[in-house]
């Protein structure tokens, strides 16, 4: 008697070839391994961002002075805000904040340059629509530091005019934020997104394959066969793995040359452990579509138990630290949270082994345990 | 080794309460083409899938080719081929891939590979259509592709279940020729089938109802020793209301309608002839020839089933 993890490499060869020739002739499991993760990228690389860029801002200058001006063109160089619109009444501010056209709006006070020339203190008003809480806070802290900055600038003038030396400040803040000098988060977003897209599109094509068998009655002639599950399921990854690192090559391509994402880690190292993990995520759906038995409830399963946790939990969009502790301690669950650190580490620090051995070991212990589970989880019997 | 390609003893399998197979016991002889007969939802099925390995029994034992169904499985599947009610090939394979596929599973030795498949082609009619889809081609010829791909690796013991079910009668015939030439062969043919026309092909035949087996012997043996009735046909007009009266005279045991004829059951023929063509006469129906037939196999399992049917009746009055 031979243990059921005997392999035949005639027979897994069989069944590969066959999987191949059913994918190659499917054009809806090509558009999902192909077009999707294109889609994906645009949509996560281009259109979510987390940064604020040019906030559309209206403004009503009342004063029409040279120092109301001068605020106004504080606004306008920085790449923060955008002014869209230069209104006469309050109306009109709120008419343009009504219909979306601006996000902000500045009024200056009619007597904003007769204090500003006399020394005292003017007042400006900021009104903002408050209906995005998260954008509106970040508006307004930019919109607070143009300020605070353009009001330290007339204090520094009037204090060179009144001594003949300039201003000095007791306190100096020089920032630097490494790995992603300037803060976007989309160097931080596309490193996360190749673990995304593996988890989603793998899952997805994978957890059909099993169950498309049972439904279509070919499963009860291969399990009347020699054939050792084992086989079937190694012969079934086979094809969906070489997707999966088609996936990743292009997201790789995408994040360097369309979105300028660097590489700092090594590249054999990035590659070794994506294929460890996409080797985990395929085991899962094929876990998940030898459990299923039809492909409806498959490919729902595998939505659920893939692509909300690898997007939710893993890190890539919400800081875990953030989350209530009950959510944080299920998080160490979800594998996609050990390959996004990888990912980031990888790509934005240039951390190696050295550092992410924790993360690379767990992804191999998920990789063994799921391909374990999938080849177990398939019984060679009807009921 | 054993001269019986399958032995059964006791089998039984119960999914819940339901009982679908009930403590059957029969032997199959190598090289026999044995029937398995019994209308839908009989056990027929879950006979032959217990038999090749895809179901356990919930009791009994059994044996395919000399290997035990319950603990060797794997053995049996090396030496049999399984057709399955449902056409189970790939679709979107062609029929070369399909052959070539099957071929990688049985693990076909690379010597053999290209006469086997040529085999295979020949024996299915599919030469000119090698790189056909599979789904394009008609019922008949998926079927002939299906038999060949279970014969691949020569197996001893082929399973047949309902093969021909949902095929045009011409190919049907065709394809029980190729069963003749396996058989020829020396290869034990285990089918199912609920065509009686079929049924009389077979060397062996076993009557399966409600899973438990009725009847087992050859299709003569049948007809001349389990029929303790004896059948009575009338050609009559309006034969449908004159089953009704029919049916209602005294020593009839059963009325069936075959064609435009009315076969009557009964225990004595000679007796009930007279008697019958007076009362059929005398309520206005043209009555033509009234006269003793040997039964055909389905006068033989119409009989069985409801002589089992009738003892199932008395027998929950008994206990109620």
């Amino acid at each position: 008697m031979r243990t059921p993890w005997a392999l035949n490499p005639r027979r897994l060869a069989a069944v590969a070839r066959k999987e191949f020739i059913h994918v190659l002739r499917d054009p809806r499991a090509l558009g999902i391994a192909i077009v999707l993760p294109i889609i994906l990228l645009m949509i996560f690389g281009y259109a979510l961002t987390l940064d604020l860029d040019r906030v559309p801002l209206a403004v009503w200058d009342q004063s029409r002075t040279p120092q109301s001006r001068e605020l106004v063109s504080r606004f306008e160089g920085s790449r923060y805000f955008n002014v869209m619109a230069m209104s006469g009444n309050y109306e009109e501010v709120s008419a343009s904040i009504n219909a979306r056209q601006t996000l902000m709006a500045l009024v200056i006070p009619v007597d904003f340059g007769r204090r500003v020339g006399s020394g005292r203190t003017a007042q400006v008003q900021v009104v903002a629509d408050g209906s995005d809480a998260n954008t509106t806070t970040l508006a307004l802290s930019y919109a607070e530091s143009i300020v605070r900055t353009h009001s330290m600038e007339i204090l520094g003038e009037k204090a060179r005019r009144l001594t003949g030396h300039p201003l000095t400040l007791p306190l100096e803040l020089r920032l630097r934020a490494w790995f992603n000098t300037d803060l976007e988060s989309r160097i931080f977003i596309v490193p996360g997104l190749i673990a995304v897209i593996m988890m989603l599109i793998t899952a997805l094509l994978t957890s059909l394959t099993v169950a498309r068998e049972w439904e279509t009655g070919t499963m009860e002639q291969l399990i009347s066969t020699p054939l050792r599950s084992s086989e079937l399921i190694l012969g079934k990854l086979a094809p969906y793995f070489v997707i999966g690192m088609v996936d990743m090559l292009l997201s790789v391509l995408a994040g360097r040359f369309l979105f300028d994402v660097p590489i700092r880690g090594s590249l054999l190292l990035l590659f070794t452990v994506s294929a460890i993990y996409l080797v985990g995520a395929l085991s899962l759906g094929i876990f998940i579509s030898a459990k299923a038995k039809t492909q409806l409830l498959a490919s729902q399963a595998a939505f659920v138990a893939t692509f909300l946790p690898a997007f939710l939990l893993s890190g890539f969009m919400f800081d875990i630290g953030n989350m209530p502790r009950v959510l944080q301690v299920v998080t160490y669950l979800i594998p996609a949270r050990y390959f996004v650190t990888f990912l980031r580490g990888l790509y934005l620090k240039g951390t190696g082994l050295t550092q992410l051995w924790p993360e690379c070991l767990l992804l191999v212990a998920f990789g063994a345990l799921m391909l374990l589970l999938a080849i177990q989880s398939f019984k060679k019997r009807l009921a | 080794m054993s001269d019986f390609a399958v032995t059964l003893r006791d089998l039984e399998r119960r999914f819940g309460a339901f009982v679908a197979v009930n403590r059957i016991n029969l032997d199959v002889r190598r090289g026999e083409i044995f029937g398995f007969l019994g209308p839908n939802g009989a056990g027929k099925s879950t006979t032959i899938r217990m038999l090749c390995g895809l179901l356990e029994p919930s009791g009994g034992h059994g044996t395919v080719a000399g290997h035990d169904i319950r603990t060797q499985r794997e053995a049996i599947k090396r030496c049999i081929g399984y057709m399955s009610q449902k056409f189970s090939l790939y679709d979107d394979l062609t029929v070369e891939e399909n052959i070539d596929f099957y071929s990688g599973i049985y693990r076909i030795p690379k010597a053999k590979k290209a006469a086997r498949k040529a085999w295979v082609l020949d024996m299915a009619h599919l030469q000119a259509h090698r790189h056909t889809r599979t789904g394009q081609l008609p019922g008949g010829w998926k079927q002939r592709l299906s038999l060949g791909c279970a014969l691949l690796h020569e197996p001893q013991v082929l399973f047949l279940d309902e093969p021909t079910s949902g095929v045009d009668p011409l190919s049907r015939r065709a394809f029980w020729d190729l069963i003749y030439e396996m058989a020829g062969q020396g290869v034990t043919v285990f089918v199912t089938t609920h065509y009686m026309e079929e049924a009389e092909y077979c060397d062996r035949l076993a009557l399966i109802y409600r899973g438990e087996l009725v009847a087992l012997g050859t299709p003569g043996e049948m007809k001349e020793r389990l029929m303790t009735d004896q059948v009575l046909c009338v050609t009559c007009d309006r034969s449908h209301e004159a089953m009704g009266l029919a049916a209602a005279v005294e020593g009839v045991r059963d009325a069936a309608l075959f064609g435009r004829d009315i076969h009557l059951m009964t225990e004595d023929a000679v007796a009930l002839a007279p008697r019958l063509r007076r009362t059929l006469t005398e309520a206005g129906f043209e009555v033509g020839t009234v006269e003793r037939i040997t039964p055909s196999l389905e006068d033989v399992f119409v009989s069985l089933i409801e002589a089992r049917d009738r003892a199932d009746g008395a027998q929950k009055e008994f206990s109620a």
